[in-house]
């Protein structure tokens, strides 16, 4: 696990108000949305937030947000690319 | 006025009769369930729930997103509905409380000075506990969010009695779901139509002041 990927979790359960979830509880594959974690579309608004707020991403097209934000790994994947700070 | 007091009279010689088939109480870090002490911790309200919800064993992700209030409602209907063996979707809810949203309130107008969260945004109305309920046991059923000044037995047994008596329900959850800062004082009960043993508005007081040990 990089430190991407702990810093991603820790922002999520932050941002999310997800008080009583550690980052050792969220897995790097496990689905955010649906069964795995149960995130759904108001928290995806809250992830586009955050990828603004801490990687100077602008997500223009929410349709891609479905693809990017399918887990730990794939949001990772996508900042590393991305990020412009 | 005589004829609305005639009127209601007449009504409430027709309402039905309630009886308590469950009920839940939670308060200072307990969880009361018929009369019995089934859960325990000292620790801080947050601790104390997530505790809690482990120790109900269900997985129902969606109640890490919740705010205190609603996940004080979900453990308190969850604690309360596992006796049920069958759940009815005409199950109303009829829940009040003095402190509103008040908690998340706070938390949202706190996050205004950065970026607004919506995540906050949206449990910052005392019903959303309602919908989640709802959504737990799939509930199709009326729901209303008394704000009082205190815990008001008699409201909550007639507007109850009311539901059932127009065939509008044939359970009701009834609820005091207080949360201030990190105080928290919950009270839940089922209710059902009995045509034996009808539940007084003392003896629900009397439940909700008991001290239990």
């Amino acid at each position: 696990m990089t430190d991407l990927h702990t810093e991603l979790k820790a922002s999520i359960i932050e941002q999310l108000n997800l008080e009583d979830m550690e980052v050792s509880d969220i897995e790097n594959d496990e689905p955010l949305f649906g069964d795995g974690l149960g995130l759904d579309s108001i928290d995806a608004l809250e992830l586009i937030v955050l990828l603004e707020k801490d990687y100077g991403i602008k997500l223009t097209d929410p349709k891609k947000g479905r693809e990017i934000f399918e887990s730990i790994n794939k949001m990772a994947d996508f900042i590393e690319a991305n990020r412009t700070k | 006025m005589a004829v609305i007091w005639r009127w209601f009279l007449k009504k409430k010689d027709k309402m039905a009769n309630l009886s308590i088939d469950h009920w839940v109480r939670i308060k200072d870090g307990k969880i009361i369930a018929d009369g019995e002490v089934i859960f325990a911790s000292e620790a801080d309200i947050a601790s104390f729930l997530k505790a809690a919800f482990k120790f109900l064993n269900i997985k129902y992700p969606k109640f890490h997103k919740m705010d205190r209030l609603s996940k004080l409602g979900f453990i308190a209907s969850e604690t309360v509905m596992k006796e049920e063996a069958e759940i009815s979707e005409d199950t109303a809810l009829v829940f009040s409380n003095n402190s509103s949203s008040l908690a998340s309130d706070q938390n949202y107008q706190e996050s205004i000075k950065n970026f607004p969260s919506p995540s906050l945004f949206v449990y910052t109305l005392p019903n959303i506990v309602l919908g989640e309920i709802s959504i737990r046991f799939g509930l199709k059923s009326e729901n209303v969010f008394f704000i009082e000044d205190e815990f008001n037995a008699k409201l909550l047994i007639d507007y109850s009695a009311q539901l059932i008596e127009s065939a509008k329900a044939n359970k009701v959850l009834c609820a005091w779901l207080n949360l201030h800062n990190v105080e928290y004082d919950v009270f839940l009960w089922l209710s059902s139509e009995s045509h034996k043993k009808e539940i007084t508005e003392e003896q629900i007081r009397k439940i909700y002041d008991a001290d239990y040990d």
